[in-house]
């Protein structure tokens, strides 16, 4: 069974979204996701100041077997990228849910609303 | 995954949680836990492959011989009743049917051990080519299985698990045994560049045989680490590095190819011309920024593609980025910058020799 955290917004290319304050959001992989990748090995992230769009790629997480694209579930400036993850891709393995990929600054904080809840995204990897 | 077929393990598999996925029609596993753990019990200590799927094709009568040699670009006179040699078929063009293990068992009797992927075809070939030849030329697919048992510690738990000695067996020879009442044929052949040991038998067999050698331990690999163990020992796999448009020469392989001898073999005047000016051929790169090369990525000089990566990985064993790549000459030469693109992003590094790893094999045994 994979593991859920309510609260969070998730997507269906498997990325979760946790809202903090003044629109800034902590983006991730599910463990869904990591469970589907196997062991992972390298992270490809872009860089602080860049954009990232809904429904675009903006990296990849990458298995021993395969490059899976990264899909940005909402849109916005990066503020920070988990710089820990470049040395240790492993962690997403480990723990997906503390191990954020991106921190973004929404630019349209509705669009957390075109997410599902945990219990959406319960049903969707069903 | 309906119409495909199931190994004799197929339910083993599943009670050790494999991740199951289609491979040459076979629902085959590709990882038990974890691919890099796999991989690595397999170089520091031993694990074990159910390559069941892998096809069988026996050739016997009088001009088996004669015939095998006409097929196969390694060559067969010269091998002894029970040697291996690992070799290809080839088209006249010089590209490859396939490649595969020939076991002499003796001058009128052969056992090819052919790609899963690939049987039908290399059979319907064999049988196509028989016309002069008194022999005959049988699949036997169903009624061997293959458990490949690899790694430093092969040899001691096949003694303990199984009580059988292969401290005798020399490598790339192949003998019969016997366990529990049990045929089995038995090589020191791999496709990992460790020592190691390749079990064909019935399907009762090697169900026994993959029980036993779990018992002590052993761990079971899937494909995902037969295919990264493969690879940093720079073994071809068809439809990568070797495929029906690509020839030996191309892909490196010219140790496998008698070229210098007497014999004639199907493919040979191709590869003699080719020989003189080859194009383009399998090379080694490495990459100099983290990344990972993976297969089709395009290789670049300047703004111009020269080539494509056959495999690639972030290697377990060296834990670099690197690749097999099919280049144009003449940037095939060590050293060579290049660049592989990855997800739009040019990345740099440079043309190396394809020895990423150190092979393991034991040569020395029961000389």
């Amino acid at each position: 069974m994979s593991k859920l955290v309510e609260g969070l917004f998730y997507s269906k290319s498997h990325e979760w979204v946790k809202p903090l304050e003044d629109d800034v959001v902590l983006i991730g992989i599910t463990d869904f996701a990591q469970s589907e990748l196997g062991d992972v090995v390298f992270v490809d992230l872009p860089e602080v100041g860049d954009n990232v769009s809904s429904e675009d790629e903006f990296g990849a997480v990458e298995s021993v077997k395969a490059a899976s694209d990264l899909i940005s579930p909402v849109s916005g400036e990066i503020l920070e990228v988990n710089e820990e993850l470049v040395g240790e891709p492993e962690l997403l393995n480990k723990n997906p849910y503390e191990n954020w990929l991106l921190k973004v600054k929404l630019e349209n904080p509705d669009e957390l609303g075109n997410l599902l809840s945990s219990e959406e995204y319960a049903k969707f990897i069903k | 995954m309906e119409n495909l077929k199931k190994t004799c393990l197929y339910d083993k598999h599943l009670q050790l949680g494999a991740k199951m996925e289609a491979f040459a029609g076979y629902e085959m596993p590709i990882v038990y836990d974890s691919i890099k753990n796999e991989h690595l019990a397999v170089r520091n200590n031993v694990g074990m492959f159910d390559v069941s799927h892998m096809g069988e094709i026996i050739i016997k009568g009088k001009d088996a011989l004669n015939f095998v040699e006409k097929l196969f670009t390694n060559k067969v006179h010269t091998l002894e009743d029970g040697q291996v040699a690992y070799g290809m078929m080839l088209y006249e063009r010089g590209t490859v049917v396939d490649d595969l293990l020939v076991y002499r068992l003796n001058s009128e009797y052969f056992f090819l051990v052919v790609n899963a992927s690939n049987v039908a075809k290399d059979y319907a070939w064999i049988v196509d080519n028989t016309e002069d030849f008194d022999v005959l030329v049988q699949n036997v697919s169903e009624d061997y299985q293959e458990i490949a048992v690899q790694g430093p510690n092969a040899e001691n738990v096949i003694a303990m698990a199984l009580g059988i000695d292969l401290s005798q067996l020399k490598f790339f020879y192949f003998a019969n045994y016997e366990y529990m009442n049990h045929h089995l044929i038995i090589s020191r052949t791999g496709y990992t560049g460790e020592d190691g040991f390749e079990i064909y038998a019935s399907k009762e067999a090697i169900r026994e045989i993959w029980d036993k050698l779990l018992e002590h331990d052993v761990t079971p690999a899937g494909l995902g680490a037969r295919d990264t163990l493969r690879f940093e020992a720079a073994l071809p796999l068809y439809g990568h590095e070797i495929s029906q448009d690509i020839t030996p020469l191309e892909a490196g392989l010219k140790f496998f190819v008698k070229l210098d001898s007497e014999m004639d073999f199907i493919g040979k005047d191709a590869l003699i011309k080719q020989g003189e000016d080859l194009s383009r051929r399998v090379v080694g790169v490495e990459l100099t920024e983290r990344s990972i090369p993976r297969e089709g990525y395009e290789v670049y000089k300047d703004d111009k593609v020269i080539g494509y990566v056959t495999t690639g990985y972030l290697s377990i064993s060296i834990e670099k980025p690197i690749a097999m790549a099919m280049i144009n000459r003449p940037y095939t030469k060590k050293n060579t910058e290049v660049y592989i693109k990855v997800r739009n992003k040019m990345i740099p590094g440079f043309v190396r020799d394809k020895k990423f790893l150190e092979k393991k094999y034991n040569k020395t045994k029961g000389a």
